[in-house]
């Protein structure tokens, strides 16, 4: 578990995070997403006893971060977001030496197993400064499972892999999810989407949203958005669809006889619009629905919040 | 505690890896080698070898003053440099045992370089009759180990101010050659030349140790000079996580 209230890191006069207040669960995969330079990487570090936060708290497992930090590095996995490892040691090596500070218990059979999930067993001799990027990503992601820790905390973990290997780790991820706390931060929205359940878009050390991949696109996407397209001038359009049931808004858009309609959340009133068009003797040309991509939400939320701090601090 | 051995046995066996702390060991050897034959091969030529086994250990100070600075250049610095002192900082061990560990793993490969050049004062033992003091050589030989663990100390303490090994290894070295001079500034009389001359480093040696004498507060001097260093290597290593 993860418990986190108002947590603010200052780096000099810069502040990296600010006032970040969220929870996640045990059994929970939470993503943390955000453009660089958000604080994911900060806000990871913290939670991972690596450096103390300004001012706030943050409980992970149940033990403080800055009072019980040793309590909390037993019980925490790490994925770093530069994968740490030591070049001139083999895999094995290098996970003996995380193990016996880890205090693993039956360490050759705990390694073995961890090496089959990260599916490097036949490169366990290897020297880990003859691996591929994408391999060290590996190894380091066994290093992060190896004590089979509370919590997970991954810092873009499937950067670097293959496509084959993105699924694997995916797929890993989302078993220890089952059991597990897991925190990970990635650029990829189609991988926080498909992966978490709870979704934190984060953006120049704040919040701006949170909630499951699925209402996050439908809250973000604000509402419904539709296109309508008639053989019609837009401004006869405009107080037509402006009466139909659940409308919010109607706007006419740089084409011809096109407007944009905006519903409230939740509500589809394309069949409603599409009578009212043909019921006023209109031709109807064109009916889409618009709605926004998670993409275009996270594009457009992380630069509208960018665009009202430039304005304040102007 | 235990910590603190798995970190020192890890550094230890990276030396017997490393082509950098064979270099140092071999060139040490080499150096020694050369005085040792020189003195024996004049001794030999006047009939009269000096029965000193201390005839490597004055030099051997003098070598390790640069060797001291090039195994504890990355101690620490290179676990910064390359991003692994976030692993090891965030691994349930506390900052004293990882600056501790990583001291001692460069302690334990140095005295063990260090005992192989006994095999100098052994030969001349052999050599010679009645052969040598073997008193005065364990004694000597005791206060160069105390003399290479706070070198030592004080390469830990410098590694873990930067990021750059270079920088650490040249670092040590000015501080160290500095405690070398000093108590030449301290050759007046009066309390403040009293406290440089306490802070040179190699008199603390050369006065009793060197001679077959354990004098106490020159083994408080090294053994604080230690301690000193590596507390404020923690403290160094603290203030990281504060940046
Ligand atoms: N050690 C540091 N010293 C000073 N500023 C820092 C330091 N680390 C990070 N920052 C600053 O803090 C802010 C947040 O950085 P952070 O690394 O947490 O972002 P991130 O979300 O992980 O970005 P990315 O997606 O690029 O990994 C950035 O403005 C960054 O420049
Ligand atoms: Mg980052």
């Amino acid at each position: 578990m993860i418990e986190v209230e108002g947590l603010t890191k200052y780096y000099g006069l810069h502040p990296a995070i600010q006032d970040l207040t969220f929870r996640a669960e045990t059994g929970e995969i939470v993503g943390f997403l955000g453009p660089n330079g958000a604080g994911k990487t900060t806000t990871m570090r913290i939670l991972t006893g690596y450096m103390p936060p300004t001012s706030g708290t943050a409980r992970v497992a149940g033990f403080d971060v800055l009072e019980e930090s040793l309590e909390v590095r037993k019980r925490v996995g790490y994925l770093p977001e530069t994968v740490p490892l030591y070049p001139e040691m083999t895999v094995v090596e290098y996970l003996e030496f995380m193990g016996s500070l880890r205090r693993v218990p039956e360490l050759e059979t705990r390694i073995e197993e961890v090496l089959e999930r990260v599916d490097m067993l036949e490169r366990a001799e290897s020297y880990i400064g003859s691996l591929s990027k994408g391999l060290r990503q590996r190894v380091g992601l066994g290093q992060a499972l190896l004590h089979d820790p509370e919590v997970l905390i991954l810092d873009e973990p499937t950067i670097g892999l293959d496509p084959a290997q993105i699924i694997e780790v995916r797929n890993l991820i989302q078993d220890l999810g089952a059991d597990h706390t897991v925190m990970l931060s990635t650029h990829i929205l189609s991988e926080a989407q498909q992966v978490c359940d709870r979704v934190m878009i984060i953006n120049r050390g704040r919040i701006v949203a949170e909630d499951t991949p699925a209402n996050l696109q439908a809250q973000l996407a604000g509402a419904e958005q539709i296109l309508v397209r008639a053989a019609a001038e837009a401004r006869d359009l405009v107080p037509l669809l402006r009466a139909v049931n659940g409308v919010v808004e109607v706007k006419p858009t740089e084409h011809e006889g096109e407007v944009e309609v905006r519903s409230a959340p939740g509500q589809d009133v394309r069949p409603l619009v599409a009578r009212a068009v043909v019921e006023a003797d209109l031709d109807l040309l064109e009916l889409r629905s618009a709605g926004l991509s998670l993409e275009e939400v996270f594009l457009q939320l992380t630069r509208e919040d960018a665009g009202t701090e430039a304005r304040a601090e102007g | 505690m235990r910590n603190i051995w798995i970190i020192a046995g890890r550094e230890l066996r990276r030396y017997f890896v490393s082509p950098v702390a064979y270099a140092v060991a071999a060139m040490l050897y080499l150096i020694l080698g050369v005085i040792f034959f020189i003195n024996i091969y004049f001794g030999l030529q006047t009939g009269q070898i000096n029965p000193d086994g201390r005839m490597v250990m004055g030099p051997m100070v003098t070598i390790l003053l640069f060797v001291a600075p090039a195994l504890t250049m990355r101690l620490i610095a290179d676990e910064a440099r390359m991003g692994t002192l976030e692993l090891l900082l965030t691994a349930p061990v506390r900052d004293w045992e990882l600056v501790v560990g990583k001291w001692l793993g460069v302690f334990g490969f140095m005295v063990g370089v260090i005992a192989v050049t006994w095999i100098y004062p052994l030969i001349l033992h052999r050599m010679t009759n009645p052969g040598i003091d073997q008193g005065v050589l364990i004694t000597a030989y005791l206060g160069l180990v105390l003399l290479v663990g706070s070198m030592l100390a004080v390469g830990v303490f410098v590694s873990s101010l930067f990021d750059n090994p270079m920088a650490a290894f040249f670092t040590t070295l000015a501080i160290l050659l500095g405690l070398w001079v000093i108590s030449g500034l301290g050759s007046g009389a009066g309390t403040a030349s009293e406290i440089i001359r306490y802070l040179g480093i190699v008199d603390h040696y050369y006065d009793y140790l060197y001679r077959g004498i354990i004098n106490l507060p020159d083994v408080v001097y090294f053994l604080s000079l230690t301690s000193l260093a590596l507390f404020l290597g923690t403290q160094a290593v603290e203030s990281r996580r504060w940046r």
